[in-house]
């Protein structure tokens, strides 16, 4: 853990900041980090889901005078708890209620990321992120590109390291959080899962520099070590967080400052027969759909895409190509969903491999969410999961 | 009601934001004033300076800053003229001129510091012509070629300069105003002795960007002066179709938020206004708001055609056209006889084919 101790304590900012917030350093450091966890299981306190992004956010804000955190109540804590004592530890300065309008939102995060800030915005619901729809597509997504890189909202800023006498990139920008799902009692307007309306910004394949990240966390050690992550991308991102398991979802989580990969897919149960494909909550449920389907002799491996855009081909190309089959499920409606965009891609990748069809098993309404699935993965079907349960 | 007391009116409500005194008289605001407020000027129609005007205390205008500033003005124009041009030839596919709003922007820039963020819409190339930018920098940008700082991605006009804190234009109308917000934050929080200055147009105060914005600022108390250049028109809406407000400046109160009407032709009034707004942004951390009034004497752009919306132009429309003998007349002291001969002969086809030609044109 010599890695996170050394994020922690901190000296002067801006040379000794360097050493720590190299991001393509620290991603590997978080890799190593995030392996040493998992042969020392149990390193860390049992924390929620809610918890750990509160430590996140601690984290974010104590090791960088430049982050600020902000949107509707956050300043008490938060509608679901996630900035509980943000504001009286860094001040009110820094972590602060805005008026109650998500295009003021972002487009304040936009002007403040530019100034080489840490922008940590919170929609309070994705089902109220449409009003900043133009602030994200148009204008934070386009800010580098646009300019020629004269600006930028998630940006690098080059700072010279004295002490080594190198040049090295010390990342600001905007993070965008986001609660998203159905938790059961929303209705329509707390239960969406938007992810798809990020994911077709145009132009975003244009420049590596471009790219807007949509991050979705399935659990509360994902979600701590992958916030800190998008809070320290040279990128704008949007990062939703599944609100279903705010509370429900509870495991050790380190305490210390630990960063996971973006756009590293995960393989979190190996399998044979059927590869299976996920974010966010829907991993629970297919979680319990690889056990159920585990009793029938059907083994299958499930892989937690944790970054939509830009996703994790490759990772999710080798699985099927070892399984043959692939299944993709997604809380978000079917049609238009991202779960297409990965049916074709994967398909263009290994025609010839996969030996039946794709199949989508997507929520057609809000409460369906865990019937649906599991309905749908014991249906009889022509092509999709190799036997039946029933 | 039954119940009557007399001292209801001395009551008062403690709410939040301050007292609230009570009244027994139903009263409703007023939708607007009985007078539209008053818009500052210092020259007057004829550009002297008027006798006792307020320009600011403290700031006189060196003759130096004077002469760039009218310098620069003459210098947009000329450029605008030389680029529509270019646009109507064909050589670039878009233009916008500043023409009837130099003093705008200009005057604004005079009266900043270069370490003032500006956060542009799209008439403003004047503030960077004011902090240098070359024309053949603006031509860069326009031919959208390899020397273009934005790389030749976006239609002309849409400059930016990282090294004059000129943040680059995109089109979504009014989007940059809640960005120049997070822009001052940062400069406050910073402590910088600097502000932000960001630009509109009338039509621009109807998104929701600027009410966000302005809302945002004055919760935040940015050091942030927005200027909105009302022109009258967005494109070819006038402003009875865009707002039933008295203008944008009654907007600032609603939120908060200083501000003030200026004469955007009179460039003096907008070098005072927009100095003194600078200085309260930073000194007393605080947003500003400025309407400046002028008019646009060119197109908006060249997608569009002024001739339909400009009255003036739709009275003369009304006045009978000219003869057909007015096309040969006045080209030489008397018509030779090539142009007679064909005067002849386009009355003799005009007479064969009537319906071919315009009826309003007196043969």
């Amino acid at each position: 853990m010599a890695t996170a101790t050394t994020f922690i304590t901190r000296g002067r900012r801006v040379v000794s900041s360097v050493s720590r917030r190299r991001f393509s350093s620290s991603c590997q450091n978080a890799i190593q980090q995030q392996q040493e966890e998992k042969s020392q299981p149990g390193g860390g306190k049992s924390l929620n889901l809610y918890s750990a992004i509160n430590q996140a956010l601690h984290i974010a804000l104590e090791t960088d005078s430049r982050a600020y955190v902000f949107g509707e109540d956050v300043s008490f804590g938060g509608v679901f708890r996630c900035t509980t004592g943000l504001a009286d530890r860094f001040g009110k300065s820094r972590v602060f209620n805005t008026p109650l309008c998500e295009q003021g939102i972002v487009g304040f995060g936009i002007g403040l990321a530019a100034m080489g800030n840490r922008a940590i915005a919170e929609i309070q619901f994705a089902d109220y992120i449409f009003p900043a729809f133009d602030q994200i597509v148009n204008e934070a997504a386009k800010f580098r590109y646009r300019s020629g890189n004269q600006f930028n909202c998630g940006g690098c800023l080059l700072i010279l390291f004295i002490e080594l006498d190198e040049i090295s990139c010390d990342s600001a920008g905007l993070t965008i959080r986001a609660p998203y799902g159905a938790v059961g009692h929303g209705g329509h307007y707390h239960s969406q899962s938007p992810e798809a309306f990020f994911c077709h910004v145009p132009g975003i394949k244009v420049s590596f520099f471009l790219r807007e990240l949509v991050v979705i966390p399935r659990s509360p050690r994902q979600a701590k070590g992958l916030l800190l992550s998008c809070i320290r991308d040279p990128n704008p991102v949007v990062f939703f967080e599944p609100k279903w398991l705010y509370r429900l979802s509870v495991e050790e989580v380190p305490e210390d400052d630990y960063m996971l990969p973006l756009s590293e897919a995960e393989v979190i149960r190996e399998g044979s027969d059927i590869t299976l494909v996920g974010w966010g909550a829907q991993l629970s449920i297919m979680e319990q759909a690889c056990i159920d389907a585990e009793k029938d002799g059907i083994s299958c491996e499930l892989i937690d895409l944790k970054t939509l855009i830009p996703w994790d081909k490759e990772t999710v190309e080798v699985s099927v190509k070892k399984t043959g089959r692939l299944l993709i499920s997604h809380e978000a409606p079917v049609t238009g969903g991202f779960g297409a965009e990965i049916a074709a891609s994967i398909l263009d990748r290994c025609f010839l491999r996969v030996i039946t069809s794709c199949r989508l098993l997507l929520c057609l309404f809000l409460s369906m969410k865990k019937s649906s699935l599991e309905r749908m993965l014991v249906q009889p079907s022509n092509h999709g999961v190799p036997h039946q349960r029933e | 009601m039954a119940f009557a007391s007399d001292s209801d009116d001395e009551q008062a409500l403690d709410f939040p934001g301050g007292m609230v005194s009570y009244t027994s008289e139903m009263r409703f605001i007023s939708e607007s004033q009985e007078k539209r407020i008053p818009c500052y000027r210092v020259l007057d129609d004829n550009g002297e300076i008027i006798n006792g005007s307020d320009l600011e205390p403290g700031t006189s205008v060196s003759k130096e800053v004077a002469v760039k500033m009218y310098n620069d003005m003459v210098t947009l124009q000329m450029m605008d003229n030389i680029f529509y041009e270019a646009q109507r030839q064909g050589r670039i596919s878009f233009y916008l001129t500043s023409m009837g709003e130099e003093a705008i922007s200009i005057a604004s820039a005079a009266a900043l510091s270069t370490e003032d963020y500006i956060l542009p819409q799209y008439r403003e190339p004047g503030v960077l012509l004011w902090r240098g930018f070359t024309i053949q920098e603006f031509a860069n940008q326009l031919f959208g070629n390899k020397a273009d700082y934005g790389k030749g991605r976006q239609m002309p006009i849409h400059y930016g300069s990282n090294k004059l804190n000129y943040i680059t234009i995109s089109s979504p109308i009014a989007t940059q105003l809640p960005q120049a917000v997070g822009v001052a934050y940062s400069l406050k929080m910073d402590k910088k002795d600097a502000c932000v200055v960001t630009y509109t147009g009338d039509g621009g105060t109807s998104e929701g960007d600027f009410h966000a914005a302005l809302n945002f600022a004055a919760v935040t108390d940015a050091p942030v002066v927005f200027i909105c250049r009302n022109n009258g028109w967005a494109i070819s809406t006038n402003v009875s179709e865009q707002f039933r407000s008295d203008g944008v400046v009654v907007k600032g109160q609603a939120y908060g938020v200083r501000s003030i009407r200026v004469d955007g032709n009179d460039a003096l009034a907008v070098y005072s206004a927009i100095h003194s707004a600078r200085k309260m942004a930073i000194s007393e951390q605080r947003p500003v708001l400025v309407e400046a009034l002028t008019y646009r004497v060119g197109h908006h752009s060249t997608s569009d055609d002024s001739t339909n919306y400009c009255k003036a132009i739709q009275a003369a429309e009304k006045t009978e056209k000219p003869p057909v003998s007015d096309l040969f007349s006045d080209v030489y002291d008397v018509p030779p006889s090539n142009l007679r001969e064909q005067e002849n002969q386009l009355r003799e086809t005009i007479n064969k084919y009537p319906q071919d030609y315009p009826s309003d044109v007196p043969v």
